[in-house]
């Protein structure tokens, strides 16, 4: 009975942070699946995004504008990760290695910024009694405008509606194609490396958003936020393709799938918790999650592929 | 219209796999010119064709279109001159997208993409007359994704795709070899009446020495990264393969009538 108590209780913060990285696996989306990059800046990226917004509320800036600067933080390092990746012929994989270390360096500083004391810092607190936030956690069981769920929601409606606006116009069009064949993309004109590079920026950019959210939410920016960040939001974009991917056919719902992924995943985290695993055993489950959510469609194609097609030769 | 000059080309220079696939080339090429290009495997034709839509850069040399030289620009500008189709069924168009979508992104070769709409609603009704020409059905799938079509519609597709934004030059890599021969037929046909329709200047790499006589008003023969045989006009109307293969023999002073060319 505790135990169910206990859990439910705590359902609402798992749907906040489901929100807030069902944003994050947004970003992982567009790298992942439209460009087919796997991309491992966004494990520095949140962070970065997380401190940048930090450390502007805690001086007293207007948490919008600490928000957007902590977009375009992000952007810029996915920048970095674009130009290492295209102009210096890096694999895209190490290059996101690279500027995912170079950011855990640059994110202790930033945190240190304005604080005279020491050089770096790895936490760095805003509080909601002190500065005026958009989320937090606190609120989340008041029926309330600033409810965090309530904001979190219309964060994730406004990016969706955005990403559907943008992957429909011309550009947009052509970062699908560069994703998708791009020796056909270079033929039709399309500048496929300028391409990867606006890819990396707009996801970095949703997922340094994330990490802004999350430190208002929880009431601080850590170093380590974005640990492992790219395995969660590999989980919520997989969860959300191998559970919604046959009812969701529009993109827009294709994005909304990786939200409610993420809010499934820490659902299931939630109650793995309760159930008496250590917040420190979950870095083990998330891996072992995405390993069995890969692993499911792969061996669906190899070992029952007749049927597979049966299904598919209807559509055609 | 196309002017080769000099092109020379390496593969992996100093090393144990270094192949030199062009050997100081030069082709003119007059305007509504249609020129069928044959040659045994390693010849260099697919490299003469990659050279001129600037998938590499060449060593040496000039290539210009329609009086611009291109010899220094990237793939993707050259793309603004250039239409291709290529062996590789897979390789025109993008599988997971709609038909019309990939149609609406040939539409805009060569042209600054913005933010506007990526495909109107006239643009729909346009592609539907344009896939009639094709006469392969695909005209009622307009929304359906590319890579649930056949080989051979795809190859279509992409030849339709090639020819949306007029180019000034057509580039046909052996477009139909990879398909059978009833499809390929098919495939062909509809090349001969867009390149006809729209007097498109095109150079057609073939492996079958029939087609490469039937079509067009030019044939050149490759050979060891040069042009060994270039016959046009009257002598190429006049042309048989038994002929085509003597000659091939006279210019390359080999007496082994290459069966890579018979074969194919």
């Amino acid at each position: 009975m505790d135990f169910l108590f206990s859990f439910f209780n705590s359902i609402p913060n798992a749907f906040g942070q489901g929100l807030i990285w069902g944003i994050m696996a947004i970003g992982v989306y567009i790298t992942y699946k439209i460009l087919d990059v796997a991309d491992l800046t966004v494990d520095g990226s949140l962070a970065t995004g997380g401190a940048v917004c930090a450390l502007l509320i805690s001086m007293g800036w207007n948490p919008w504008l600490a928000v957007l600067i902590a977009i375009l933080s992000g952007m810029l390092a996915g920048l970095v990760t674009g130009v290492l990746h295209t102009t210096c012929g890096i694999p895209a994989i190490l290059a996101g290695i690279l500027t995912q270390l170079a950011l855990y360096s640059i994110n202790l500083r930033i945190m240190a910024i304005g604080d005279l004391a020491v050089k770096t810092k790895a936490t760095l607190a805003v509080s909601v009694d002190r500065s005026s936030l958009l989320v937090s956690s606190r609120y989340i069981r008041d029926m309330a405008w600033n409810n965090p769920l309530l904001v979190l929601a219309l964060f994730v409606v406004v990016v969706v509606a955005l990403l559907y606006w943008f992957f429909g116009t011309e550009l947009g069009s052509s970062l699908r194609a560069t994703g998708v064949n791009s020796a056909m993309a270079r033929a039709q004109g399309i500048n496929t490396g300028r391409n990867k590079v606006l890819g990396l920026v707009v996801s970095n950019g949703l997922v340094a958003l994330a990490g802004a959210l999350l430190s208002q939410y929880q009431g601080s920016a850590t170093i380590d936020m974005g640990r492992g960040a790219i395995v969660i939001g590999l989980a919520a974009v997989i969860i959300g393709e191998v559970l919604l991917d046959r009812i969701f056919r529009n993109f827009a719902l294709k994005l909304f799938a990786a939200v409610m992924g993420a809010t499934i995943y820490y659902l299931v985290i939630t109650l793995v918790l309760r159930l008496g695993l250590e917040s420190t055993d979950l870095k083990l489950l998330t891996a072992l999650v995405v390993a069995v959510f890969l692993t499911i469609p792969h061996w669906k194609g190899k070992y029952f592929a007749k049927s597979a097609k049966m299904g598919g030769s209807s559509n055609a | 219209m196309l002017d080769i000059k000099q092109v020379y080309k390496t593969f992996n220079p100093g090393t144990v796999n270094e192949k030199t696939a062009l050997k100081g080339v030069s082709l003119h090429l007059n305007d509504g010119d249609f020129v069928t290009v044959i040659g045994g495997n390693g010849a260099g034709k697919s490299t003469l064709l990659n050279a001129v839509a600037g998938v590499w850069p060449v060593d040496q040399g000039s290539i210009s279109i329609d009086g611009a030289d291109v010899t220094r620009l990237p793939e993707h500008k050259r793309a603004g001159y250039v239409g291709r189709v290529f062996q590789d069924p897979m390789m025109g168009t993008a599988a997971t997208m709609q038909i019309d979508e990939n149609l609406a992104l040939a539409a805009r070769r060569g042209k600054h993409r913005t933010l506007r709409p990526g495909i109107t609603r006239g643009e729909r009704d346009s592609y539907q007359d344009l896939l009639k020409i094709l006469d392969l059905g695909l005209e009622n799938r307009l929304t359906s994704k590319v890579g649930l079509l056949s080989g051979g519609q795809r190859q279509a597709l992409t030849l339709l795709m090639a020819t949306l934004q007029r180019p000034q030059l057509l580039l046909l890599d052996e477009h139909t070899a990879a398909l059978d021969p009833k499809t390929a037929a098919k495939v062909l046909e509809a090349t001969e009446r867009i390149v006809a329709r729209d007097r498109l200047t095109t150079l057609m790499i073939t492996h079958n020495m029939r087609d490469a006589i039937v079509h067009g008003n030019r044939l050149i023969m490759m050979y060891e990264g040069n042009i060994a045989l270039d016959i046009s006009g009257e002598d190429k109307a006049k042309l048989t393969v038994e002929e085509l293969l003597a000659k091939f023999g006279q210019v390359t002073g080999s007496d082994e009538a290459d069966d890579t060319l018979l074969l194919g």
